[in-house]
């Protein structure tokens, strides 16, 4: 079956009215459990599971430990481009935002990666708005050979592409996607996507599957929490990444849970997604799918993202600059979205340790 | 003294330790000096010759042998690329071949480790490769040129003990190289078990690292492998059904002339 089918099969359920039925009772004979369902699941992210925090805690961090060991993958964002045909009411690069517009040469690529390079970080994400004329796959082609030589992972996080664009990029020595659905409901998401070629839910829904198809070594998904009701959106994307994990069992999945923080003369989140809840809907996560690696970027606090060190988190972003060219001549304001843990890469490295875990720099080999 | 050949080298310590998921490389020497340990595996994806301060192998002392293996090879062809790249970078010509497409389990793909094998041993690698516990690709294995056979006791990470025993055991009888039980071994009692039944040696990563005392964990296992070992070589009395009296009912019968 494909995904969408599958999805709509859910979309049907009235999650809210099933969530709130959910007891403590229920809560606690699933943390019992040695496998959990996807109903499981579900009952896990309801308001009832809130009053079993500690004890999902101490079993996702347990299973984490055993998963992963104590460590904590790093890694930093490069933008290469901001050019955007997209209007997409919460991004920075919106096209009808007025910021400015750049799209570096493939040496300021170069240059800004052995910036990077010196702090130790040997796994990158590069990413781009969605203007194929400024930004063509051939372009990121050629970033990706220049890099290859400063890093040994590097994963894009760009417009959704199709599968031979994919193999295209992993021959130049791509290896890991990150794409985000953004809002899993197609309402919500046509409300949001007001124009470009974004605005095709099915072709983004389908992207993480054509890169998986294309030989892809890592898959990250996230939806963009603070569009929609999260329970539905979480769920939805854990089906996903079970989906793809069942089915190209040789491709890494991983999830992201970026949260849209309401910050003054910004796009406003129509949900407020508490701290409580996100740390709720990653322990939910982890013991649906314990081989799941978890994501947490520096949108998020410093203190908060060192408390969840030991929580379910196996990657973290550190050193992160949102705009293009940043690291280069300095930051203006005008990146994709506010960075709020602005520690730098030895900053990290010295909190994890500090938390009992191995900050990791490398974990993949260039050939 | 009993000493392990294997891959050229002479091993006294037949526990193998693997060094991923520890909570600081930092802890990797002491865990070492504790319990004696002489073989390590590290996974070369993980490290950086380019970076001294965080090159894992600084933390290895040079008296061990190292084994690198190829963990996040999907393919035969990457786990030879990456056995190249560790031979080029200065880590000796041991290679532990780990060849997993199936991220959920991780459970080894045995035709891929096999090719692998196959070309590794034609180059002079000693090749330990990591395998489901089958038979007859345990003796193909064996004909490719392995130093040894690393079947699974169960999923790595697991700790959920020797699941394989039977499996196992039957290696242990009919593969003429040394038998080394990688993955899944949860306790020290279970590593002790592996090494009675006849396993050359015991391959334990996730009990130690993630255990709240890694160095008191790695010198237990140390202990258990060599008790297992001592028990295996002095013959353990076969199991019976039925408890055996020290007076038997038939004794009399041995007494006399046994009319």
């Amino acid at each position: 079956m494909e995904f969408v089918s599958l999805l709509r099969n859910y979309q049907d359920r009235d999650i809210h009215q099933f969530t709130s039925q959910v007891t403590s009772n229920q809560i606690e004979k699933i943390l019992h459990k040695n496998t959990i369902s996807e109903t499981d699941f579900l009952a896990l992210l309801s308001p009832a599971a809130e009053n079993s925090l500690e004890t999902m805690a101490r079993k996702a961090q347990q299973v984490t430990v055993q998963n992963f060991g104590r460590v904590i993958y790093l890694y930093t964002p490069l933008y290469l481009s901001n050019h955007c045909q997209n209007q997409c009411v919460y991004c920075g690069f919106n096209i009808k935002n007025r910021l400015r517009r750049r799209t570096l040469t493939v040496d300021e690529v170069e240059k800004e990666g052995r910036l990077i390079a010196k702090t130790g970080l040997r796994h990158i994400l590069i990413l781009t708005g969605e203007a194929k004329a400024k930004a063509s796959v051939d372009y990121v082609a050629a970033c990706v050979e220049r890099l290859r030589g400063y890093f040994s992972s590097i994963s894009i996080e760009i417009y959704a592409l199709e599968t031979n664009e994919y193999r295209t990029l992993i021959d130049s020595g791509v290896d890991g996607l990150t794409i985000y659905q953004e809002v899993f409901d197609p309402v919500i998401y046509d409300k949001v996507h007001i124009k470009g070629p974004k605005k095709d839910y099915l072709f983004r829904l389908d992207a993480p599957e054509r890169a998986c198809q294309a030989g892809m070594r890592t898959v990250n998904l996230g939806a963009l929490l603070g569009l929609a009701d999260w329970r539905s959106e979480v769920f939805s994307l854990a089906l996903h990444a079970r989906y793809l994990q069942d089915k190209y069992p040789g491709t890494e999945i991983g999830v992201s849970f970026p949260r849209i923080r309401p910050a003054q003369g910004q796009f406003q989140p129509q949900v407020i997604v508490s701290d409580k809840e996100l740390v709720q809907m990653i322990m939910a996560l982890r013991l649906f799918l314990p081989r799941v690696g978890v994501t947490i970027s520096t949108r998020e606090a410093a203190d908060f993202r060192d408390n969840l060190i030991r929580l379910g988190v196996t990657k973290m972003s550190a050193g992160s600059c949102t705009e293009v060219g940043g690291r280069l001549d300095g930051e203006h304001n005008d990146g994709q979205f506010d960075i709020s843990d602005t520690r730098s890469v030895e900053e990290m490295k010295m909190a994890i340790q500090k938390h009992g875990y191995q900050p990791v720099f490398k974990d993949w080999v260039t050939f | 003294m009993d000493v392990l050949k294997v891959g050229g080298q002479e091993v006294h310590n037949r526990l193998f330790l693997g060094t991923g998921k520890f909570s600081s490389d930092a802890q990797i020497p002491d865990v070492i000096k504790t319990s004696g340990v002489q073989v390590v595996t590290v996974a070369l994806r993980r490290v950086d010759f380019e970076n001294p301060q965080e090159n894992m192998l600084n933390h290895i002392s040079r008296d061990c042998i190292l084994m690198p293996n190829t963990s996040g090879a999907r393919t035969a062809e990457e786990a030879v690329k990456i056995a190249r790249i560790a031979r080029a970078a200065g880590c000796g010509n041991w290679v532990k071949i780990e060849v997993i497409k199936d991220n959920k389990y991780l459970l080894p793909d045995n035709y891929e480790t096999l090719r692998a094998t196959e070309i590794l041993a034609n180059e002079g690698f000693a090749v330990f490769p990591y395998m489901s516990p089958d038979l007859m690709v345990a003796r193909q294995i064996r004909d490719a040129g392995a130093a040894a056979v690393m079947p699974l006791g169960s999923p790595i990470g697991s700790n959920r003990g020797l699941r394989t025993k039977e499996m196992v055991r039957i290696l242990i009888e009919e593969i003429d190289i040394p038998i080394i039980v990688d993955a899944g071994i949860g306790k020290p009692s279970e590593a002790a078990e592996a090494m009675e039944m006849g396993a050359a040696a015991v391959l334990v990563n996730t009990a130690i690292a993630v255990a709240d005392d890694p160095i008191g964990m790695a010198e237990a296992f140390s202990l258990a492998v060599r008790a297992g070992r001592i028990a295996f070589i002095s013959g353990p009395g076969t199991v019976k059904p039925h408890a055996v009296a020290s007076s038997p009912l038939t004794g009399f019968l041995r007494d006399g002339d046994g009319k």
